[in-house]
């Protein structure tokens, strides 16, 4: 290409770039002009500043009956979280309930029991004090409309309580439950099972995969029921020497609970060929945590505090393999009152 | 006799001390040396026979099971040698045996990891210590073959395979779920593990997601057929085959990474825009 056709090209460029801007501004002027001016007011109308606004008995009864009838809703949330917590529909019902009740009875009160009034202020000296005075008076007369105030303050109190508590109810579920962190259905000889309660035999746990147990006759949703099982060749296994009886034939369970946030773990790297790849470990999905089943649990990557709790294992006379003892640790998410164990 | 050796015993040495003690020191080490290279190789066995195992075996399918089957002849066995030892005897040995440190012996590995390895790209890897990631097939469908039924003919069970039309999607989609997507992510589109990349399953054929089930290749679990059995084998080839064209439900896919890209493209771009448009078309003119 010619230095020539470059700089044609250039100005081609430039000239229609240059043209999309004109576009532009004008598409912007011409929404600018569409834009009418507010009509004037037509003449003979009221003017919103001048109206009166009467004490509307009705429409404070309704306001009020709205507002009880919200308190109701967002203590009926509170109920229906603590008797009924697994409907679902149930607590989104009635704090919906709550919260329009709540809405059409400030549309009620804002058209009908508080006075409206439109006032517009030149701005000048903030501190003259027969203007305060006015403004003081143009405030108190805005309350003299309502005739039972007291009432309406009651209903706004009560309902007021009633979506405070609904809001603050799911606070409990923050918190975890201390009995699944402290106590797991673990004991000194329970059986592994599978996901349909058929108990694990020793020799139906391979190297080069992973299981998912669960103890024997006992809630499978409880919050430390599940484990992670695997059996690892010789060469990976570098327990603590308080542990070394706890994995016999190189089987090894785990809480199958993060104990950095309380995911499941779910992943499990096992090499084929060692000398070239890296070694057996689980990692949680949620946040990559990484730890050495080989060796304790111990963390070698991501967030996690502290190492994967792991439960002693025993093979029985007919092979079946059972938990030797309870976990020496707290299992899941580590928080400020976990016990840590001896490891 | 004995003079003799008396008189070269205890004759004057013609070279100094020096130099006989320097010789001496040489000596012994080429001896310690000899010797302990000989321990090694006593250790390993006789050079060049000795198997270096892998950690994991491929699960031979359980009878009644669907098995590939494997073209062979003694043509193709020949042809097969030919290219195994081009192509791959550097690492694997030439018996099949394998490399200390290097690679794992082939003998009895049976056809299923063969032909995943060599189908899907991962084999043969110009440097034993990358990991193994798909990439174009080296070798032509004919050529997978020989080595297939080479290396076969060494022993091992036949390549796993699966019957996407026998499975049952919901079943396929379970399973994946349970076992599958904590690596490879619910539509099968890859993502990462500590130390290893997991690869995306958008170029999978069928038999390929049996094998890799029954072998766990590279760092991947294996899974035996009482973990997931024929007809769960199936629907998991099925389940894998649909994610290479999900339903969509309209709209922008994002790859189907799911619902954290997709809130993301809402709140970074529609959101950015609705504000952009809104600050256009609310703007003061007096």
């Amino acid at each position: 290409m010619s230095p020539d056709h470059t700089r044609r090209g250039r100005l081609r460029a430039i000239s229609s770039a240059a043209g999309g801007l004109l576009a532009l501004g004008a598409l912007r002027e011409a929404l600018k002009r569409h834009r009418t001016p507010p009509p004037p007011p037509p003449e003979g109308s009221e003017d919103v500043s001048e109206r009166e606004v009467p004490a509307n008995r009705r429409a404070e009864t309704v306001v009020a009956l709205l507002l009880v009838l919200a308190a109701f809703c967002g203590f009926g949330f509170t109920a229906a979280y603590v008797a009924a917590w697994h409907h679902n529909w149930l607590l989104g019902l009635t704090i919906g309930t709550c919260l329009a009740l709540l809405a059409v009875a400030f549309v009620i009160a804002g058209k009908l029991v508080v006075p409206q009034e439109i006032a517009a202020e030149d701005r000048g000296l903030l501190l003259k004090e027969e203007e305060a005075e006015e403004v003081a008076d143009i405030v108190e007369e805005g309350g003299e409309g309502i005739s039972r105030r007291k009432l309406l303050t009651g209903a706004a109190g009560l309902a007021g309580a009633g979506l405070l508590t609904a809001a603050a109810t799911p606070l409990a579920s923050l918190g975890p439950n201390l009995d699944g962190i402290h106590s797991t259905p673990w004991r000194r000889g329970v059986r592994l099972v599978d996901d349909e309660g058929v108990p694990y035999r020793a020799e139906d746990i391979e190297a080069g995969t992973f299981y998912t147990a669960l103890p024997e006759h006992a809630d499978p949703d409880a919050f430390g029921a599940g484990l992670i099982v695997v059996r690892l060749a010789a060469r990976y296994l570098d327990l603590p020497a308080a542990r070394r009886s706890w994995a016999p034939e190189g089987i090894l369970a785990y809480s199958k609970i993060c104990p950095h946030a309380g995911c499941a773990i779910s992943l499990y790297r096992y090499p084929t060929y060692q000398a070239t790849s890296v070694g057996p470990a689980f990692t949680c999905p949620c946040h990559y945590s990484t730890f050495l089943p080989g060796e304790g649990g111990r963390v070698v990557f991501g967030p996690a505090g502290r190492a994967l709790p792991q439960l002693p294992l025993m093979i029985d006379g007919e092979g079946h393999v059972r938990a030797a003892g309870e976990f020496r640790e707290d299992i899941g998410p580590s928080w400020w009152s976990v016990h840590r164990g001896d490891s | 006799m004995r003079r003799l050796a008396g008189r070269w015993l205890h004759r004057r040495a013609r070279t100094p001390a020096g130099v006989r003690l320097a010789a001496a020191i040489l000596c012994a080490g080429f001896a310690v040396t000899l010797l302990s290279a000989q321990a090694t190789q006593g250790a390993a066995g006789p050079a060049g026979t000795e198997r270096v195992l892998a950690n994991k075996q491929a699960i031979a399918p359980a009878p009644g099971e669907m098995t590939a089957p494997i073209p062979s002849s003694p043509a193709l066995i020949a042809q097969g040698q030919r290219l195994y030892a081009n192509g791959c005897s550097s690492c694997h040995g030439l018996a099949l045996q394998g490399r200390r440190r290097v690679a794992p012996a082939l003998i009895g590995v049976g056809a299923g990891p063969v032909d995943f390895y060599l189908s899907t790209g991962r084999m043969p890897l110009s440097n034993p210590r990358d990991a193994p990631l798909r990439s174009p097939a080296k070798y032509s469908r004919t050529q997978i073959d020989a080595l297939v039924s080479y290396v076969s003919s060494f022993g091992g069970p036949p390549a796993p395979d699966a019957d996407p039309s026998k499975g049952d999607l919901a079943l396929g989609l379970h399973l994946f779920t349970l076992n599958c997507a904590g690596c490879h992510q619910m539509v099968a589109r890859g993502g990462l593990t500590v130390g290893a990349v997991v690869p995306s399953l958008l170029e999978a054929d069928s038999r390929q997601v049996a094998e890799a089930v029954r072998m766990g290749p590279y760092v991947m679990p294996h899974f035996n057929s009482k973990q997931i059995d024929q007809h769960g084998l199936d629907s998991l080839a099925r389940y894998v085959l649909w994610t290479h064209h999900p339903d969509n439900a309209g709209g922008w896919g994002i790859y189907n990474l799911g619902p954290i890209p997709e809130g993301m493209a809402a709140w970074f771009l529609l959101a950015l825009s609705l504000v952009l448009f809104a600050r256009l078309i609310g703007e003061r003119t007096t």
